[in-house]
């Protein structure tokens, strides 16, 4: 039974599935973050991880490079943050705030144009190839690989699946404390549910507002590391390829639900990988070429029956 | 000995180009309630909001205990102690009633548990409601919400935007009620109202507007009284 199906379908399609599902979770949590409380899609937030990216991969590389350490990804994820923090509250004080009281779409056609800014300077920096993020070949955990053969249920999973998945919980428990239990949190949740009020209120829209940059930067950077160490790889273009599964998993968990948008992102990263599955027969339900359209049809589908998502979040 | 709390001193205000507001003057004296009625459209609502500095005042000027507040951002307007309950939305739908008490002391975050405490014994309907969504309350509900937001930090004055509109004679009477507690606690409050006849019979003094322009000024009896008014406002309502 477990060689006949499960093995294949846990090792090959279910735990990818997961792995997937967790880097879309961090990123559309930063997309919906904006999205309710600055209240634009910014376009330029698969940029920020990617830049994020970019600096941890930097930082690894000048402490081997100067000391001889290899440092773990999640080490140099911390200084990438705070990078890409300050990066994002620049953009935010010189591009995006004099826009405040604009149209929505002309903050939105800022970001655009700031993703493609922020793309053109890290190619310029870091040059337009492909970079290994990671060497070697990540072999299977041994113990959990031996210890399921022991029981006939053989898992082989390698270790940064169990960083990123259990990084991502631990990113999530953080998120679901602040944004419950602390003051700026809940003000955060209170400028999502109405500007306007929690202006009149006397809420410092402005500290709420570098609240959600600080939060939705360091998430996007942790979704940024967590796919550069699954794929090995770092791209100038992995930001933007990000971009359209992360909008999808934002809306499907409703617009301005963080834990909506968690949700929503394993369920497009587990449904991209798993129509690749040979559900009938013995061929992939869907070509794995077609992976990416799964989320376009998951977006597409949820726009028009139900576009407020499954949390029921915002509707423009 | 001193002067009044709030002064609105003949301001011209409006949100864009056309001007909404020609001249208006009001004012609430300590240990006052002073309501505010007019048909729909006078202006009410714009003339509460320009105290917030919500809108843009041309001319005039606005005065918290005599220093001039003109066109300052609400933030630093409610910081200062003027506290605003708007007409509609005015409660966080997505948050806990607690965490909306917890919002409107924003300004003042110390001594929470204990202002809390207060606003229970308030309004005690909201105690056993307090970890319910804010949203999934009744529309009285919602109000006493709204109010006891706006009193968790120590406001000066109290700005109320038709807190009874839409509610049930019961909850009616409870808000009016609650009004005039607040009030015996040393709040002074401005209150627009729809439901003129009440809000003048619980008011101290009373203003009446008309396409945004002062029409009457003078205590709520000498309102009540007024043939004007009377034909105006009181006639076919209860
Ligand atoms: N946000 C706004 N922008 C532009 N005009 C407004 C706005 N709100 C109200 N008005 C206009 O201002 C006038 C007064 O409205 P308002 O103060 O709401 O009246 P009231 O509260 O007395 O019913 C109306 O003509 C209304 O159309
Ligand atoms: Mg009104």
């Amino acid at each position: 039974m477990w060689m006949d199906f499960g093995f294949e379908f846990v090792n090959f399609y279910l735990v990818p599935g997961l792995v997937l599902g967790c880097i879309y979770a961090l990123g559309a949590v930063g997309i919906t973050l904006t999205f309710g409380i600055l209240r634009f899609a910014n376009f330029a937030h698969g940029e920020l991880m990617m830049t994020g990216t970019y600096l941890a991969w930097t930082f690894g590389a000048v402490v081997l490079a100067t000391t001889g350490v290899v440092l773990h990804p999640l080490i140099t994820a911390i200084p990438a943050m705070a990078g890409a923090v300050v990066l994002a509250l620049l953009i935010d004080r010189y591009f995006y705030k004099p826009f405040r009281d604009a149209p929505t779409i002309m903050v939105v056609i800022a970001s655009f144009g700031m993703m493609l800014i922020v793309r053109s300077a890290v190619q310029v920096i870091w040059g337009p190839n492909q970079i290994a993020f990671v060497r070697g070949i990540d072999k299977p955990n041994a113990a959990v690989r031996e210890f399921t053969q022991s029981i006939d249920m053989m898992l082989l999973i390698p270790n940064k699946h169990f960083w990123i998945i259990g990084g991502t919980i631990v990113i999530v428990l953080l998120l679901h404390y602040l944004l419950e239990h602390t003051r700026i949190g809940k003000a955060m949740r209170a400028v999502s549910d109405s500007p306007d009020l929690a202006r009149v209120t006397g809420i410092n829209v402005e500290v709420v507002v570098r609240a959600t940059w600080i939060v939705g930067g360091m998430s996007a950077v942790m979704a940024g590391v967590f796919l550069a160490m699954d794929t090995q790889t770092l791209e100038t273009t992995m930001g933007f390829r990000m971009l359209l599964p992360m909008f999808a998993a934002a809306i499907l968990g409703g617009i301005g639900r963080p834990f909506g948008a968690v949700f929503g992102g394993l369920v497009i990263g587990l449904a991209e990988e798993l129509v690749a599955y040979p559900w009938i027969g013995t061929e992939p339900l869907i070509s794995p070429g077609y992976k990416t359209g799964v989320a376009f049809a998951i977006m597409v589908v949820m726009l028009i029956v139900r576009p407020s998502g499954i949390f029921k979040g915002r509707t423009f | 000995m001193s002067g009044p709390i709030l002064e609105i001193d003949g301001i011209h205000a409006g949100y864009g180009e056309t001007e909404i507001l020609h001249d208006i003057n009001i004012h609430v004296d300590p240990n006052e309630i002073v309501a505010v009625i007019g048909p729909n459209g006078a202006g009410k609502s714009t003339a509460i909001k320009s105290v917030l500095g919500l809108l843009n005042i041309r001319s005039g000027a606005i005065r918290l205990n005599g220093e001039e507040i003109t066109n300052t951002p609400p933030d630093q307007v409610v910081t200062r102690g003027i506290s605003y309950v708007p007409q509609t939305q005015n409660v966080f739908v997505n948050l806990s009633v607690q965490e909306n008490l917890e919002m409107g002391a924003w300004t003042r975050p110390d001594g929470m548990a204990e202002r809390l405490e207060e606003m229970y014994a308030l309004f005690p309907d909201l105690r056993a409601k307090s970890r319910q969504a804010a949203g999934s309350l009744s529309g009285g509900q919602r109000q006493m919400v709204a109010m006891a937001k706006a009193l968790m930090v120590d406001a000066k004055v109290l700005l109320l935007d038709e807190p009874t509109a839409g509610l049930s004679p019961k909850y009616r009477g409870e808000i009016f009620q609650t009004i005039r507690n607040i009030k015996n606690s040393g709040v002074p409050i401005l209150i627009v109202e729809q439901n003129a006849k009440q809000a003048l019979g619980t008011a101290d003094r009373g203003y009446v507007l008309v396409d945004g322009a002062n029409r009457h000024t003078g205590t709520g009896e000498e309102l009540l009284a007024d043939r004007d008014i009377a034909r105006m406002f009181l006639g076919g309502r209860e």
